[in-house]
């Protein structure tokens, strides 16, 4: 591999490095790597970080995959639109199921933040429900985001080719679509996985 | 990374791209061939041609028409298409594109200095040049007395400065140096053009290689073909063809040392790719070779547009658009001659 600029020198190697450094230096220099320091570090942080993070990521997740399907379809449409008119608003169906998608991420984020609730430390720690809510709600909010982020470009690439073959012949039109139709459902699997995961959360023992 | 970039190839160049397929759509099919071929008079192909995609540049034409007309006409369609999407064009497009006119530039430069030698009007040859090569400071060829000046006076700003080497500065300008300068320069634009596809990876590496292997040996085929019998030695002819290619390095090697189309065809026919080409030449035919060759050149243009998310489709673009020209202007002189039965011996279908 000759090429320099690649991310593994620049970004995988770095981030491995630093991560080993980390594990090895924190805690007791007794021990080579500390385990019971870590795991103390993680029941310290609060639940409250873990769900917000969740409900960021299901709805900024969404919406980039969302943003990044709909240029990818919108300027092959625009151009194509220049010489065969007729192809617009047939090829909207494109743009449209590319923003259901951070439709999906918003209705998700709503859904996981009405689940968000109170858990009080004791002793510098939290209760372990509250902290398995938390976890689920950060679960569900990745599961979510990602399934999105590539629903979106998914839908995104085929809606430009199908604006393109449109523009070309137009019985095309409606045979790309069932492509499209297909890829769309990848984001509900999502947003489905995403509502069951944070459907059994409970802040605290009843 | 080979497929990742369809996620971003549309960031600059998607609209392009949709705006080249919309050209291509345009190109004219058989039946517009068919239409043409049956016109009586060139008046009546002017008025077949308004109904296609050149008819604004032909409408307002008046009346005795010439075959030139239409050609110039029909290169300025090429010309305005091209500036429009260059002017658009970001950074790597742009660069590609680029390249693709070099080829232009140096018939253009070849063009002047023959036109000098032969004691032409330099208006009259700036007239002839192919607009897609034109540069600033062209017309200040006519001034050159041999290699070194051409290079010191105009070349060297121009993109092709690269091209020259030290070996090519030290003769004077005649007839057969000339040819040989042509074919000097072509083949280090094929090669930095090869390799700039290269560096550019992806879809638009693998289709372009493709094209330019195709073109490098057909160059090599030609060069080889118009220099048996001259005083042109084997070093000389390697030291035209191209670093790439199917052809490099032992296919050239055979044809460096051949002397006579039948040894030309046994070295080509060793690569699969050209045996089926040469299978439909039959025994000893050579003048069909063009004719197969430019058809061969179509086919791959047309697939091209197969793939989306790359810049194949520009040269592709190009290539078809000059192909039709020539069909036209083919057939506007099958016409002009009332030879109407020769039309299609030499037009090539694209689709």
């Amino acid at each position: 591999m000759t090429d320099l600029t690649h991310p593994v020198v620049w970004f995988y190697i770095p981030v491995t490095i630093t991560w080993i450094c980390f594990l090895i230096s924190v805690g007791s220099p007794d021990r080579f790597i500390d385990y019971d320091w870590l795991w103390l570090l993680f029941r310290s942080m609060s639940p409250y970080f873990w769900s917000a993070m969740g409900v960021a990521l299901a709805v900024g997740m969404s919406i980039l995959g969302a943003a990044w399907g709909i240029f990818i379809t919108g300027s092959s449409l625009v151009g194509a639109a220049i010489r065969v008119p007729r192809i617009t608003s047939k090829n909207l169906i494109s743009i449209i199921f590319c923003e259901a998608t951070a439709i999906y991420g918003v209705i998700v984020a709503i859904i996981l933040q009405t689940k968000i609730d109170i858990a009080t430390p004791t002793d510098g720690m939290y209760d372990k429900w509250a902290m398995a809510s938390g976890y689920s709600i950060f679960g569900a909010g990745v599961t979510c985001g990602f399934a999105n982020l590539v629903c979106g470009m998914c839908v995104g690439i085929v809606g430009s080719s199908c604006a393109l073959s449109d523009a070309q012949n137009s019985t095309l039109f409606v045979k790309i679509l069932v492509v499209e139709i297909f890829g769309s459902a990848l984001g509900l699997f999502g947003v489905i996985i995403g509502i069951i995961m944070s459907g059994g959360v409970k802040w605290k023992e009843e | 990374m080979y497929g990742f970039e369809m996620m971003s190839f549309n960031i600059k160049d998607g609209f392009l791209e949709a705006i080249v397929r919309g050209h291509r759509s345009g190109l004219l099919t058989v039946a517009d061939y068919n239409n043409l071929s049956q016109c009586e008079t060139l008046d009546d192909i002017k008025m077949n041609l308004t109904s296609t995609d050149y008819g604004a540049y032909l409408a307002n034409e008046a009346s005795p028409i010439y075959t030139a007309n239409i050609v110039e006409k029909c290169t300025q369609k090429l010309v305005n298409d091209w500036n429009y999407m260059r002017t658009q064009a970001d950074e790597n497009l742009a660069a590609f594109m680029d390249y693709c006119t070099y080829g232009h530039m140096i018939d253009n430069v070849v063009l002047i200095v023959t036109g000098t030698l032969h004691e032409r009007d330099v208006q009259e040859l700036l007239d002839k040049c192919h607009p897609l090569g034109m540069f600033d400071s062209i017309a200040t060829l006519a001034v050159a007395q041999n290699m070194r000046e051409l290079y010191r006076l105009v070349l060297v700003d121009t993109p092709l400065a690269p091209y020259f080497s030290e070996n090519l500065t030290h003769e004077d300008l005649d007839e057969m140096n000339i040819e040989i300068m042509r074919n000097t320069l072509y083949k280090a634009y094929l090669d930095d053009f090869a390799s700039f596809c290269q560096k550019l990876g992806g879809t638009t590496a693998e289709i372009m290689g493709d094209m330019l292997a195709f073109e490098t040996d057909r160059r090599a085929l030609n060069i080889t073909l118009n220099s048996i019998g001259t005083e042109l030695t084997r070093e000389d002819r390697k030291k035209l063809y191209s670093n790439f290619g199917l052809l490099y390095p032992h296919g050239q090697n055979e044809l460096a040392a051949a002397e006579d189309f039948d040894q030309i065809r046994s070295a080509m026919e060793k690569v699969p790719a050209y045996s089926a080409l040469f299978g439909k030449l039959g025994y000893g035919e050579s003048q069909m070779l063009d004719k197969l060759l430019y058809e061969e050149e179509v086919k791959k243009c047309v697939d091209c547009f197969e793939q989306q998310f790359h810049y194949g489709v520009f040269y592709a673009y190009m290539k078809l658009r000059e192909q039709e020209i020539r069909n036209v202007m083919w057939i506007s002189e099958c016409v002009a001659q009332d030879q109407k039965g020769r039309i299609s011996d030499g037009i090539v279908y694209t689709f």
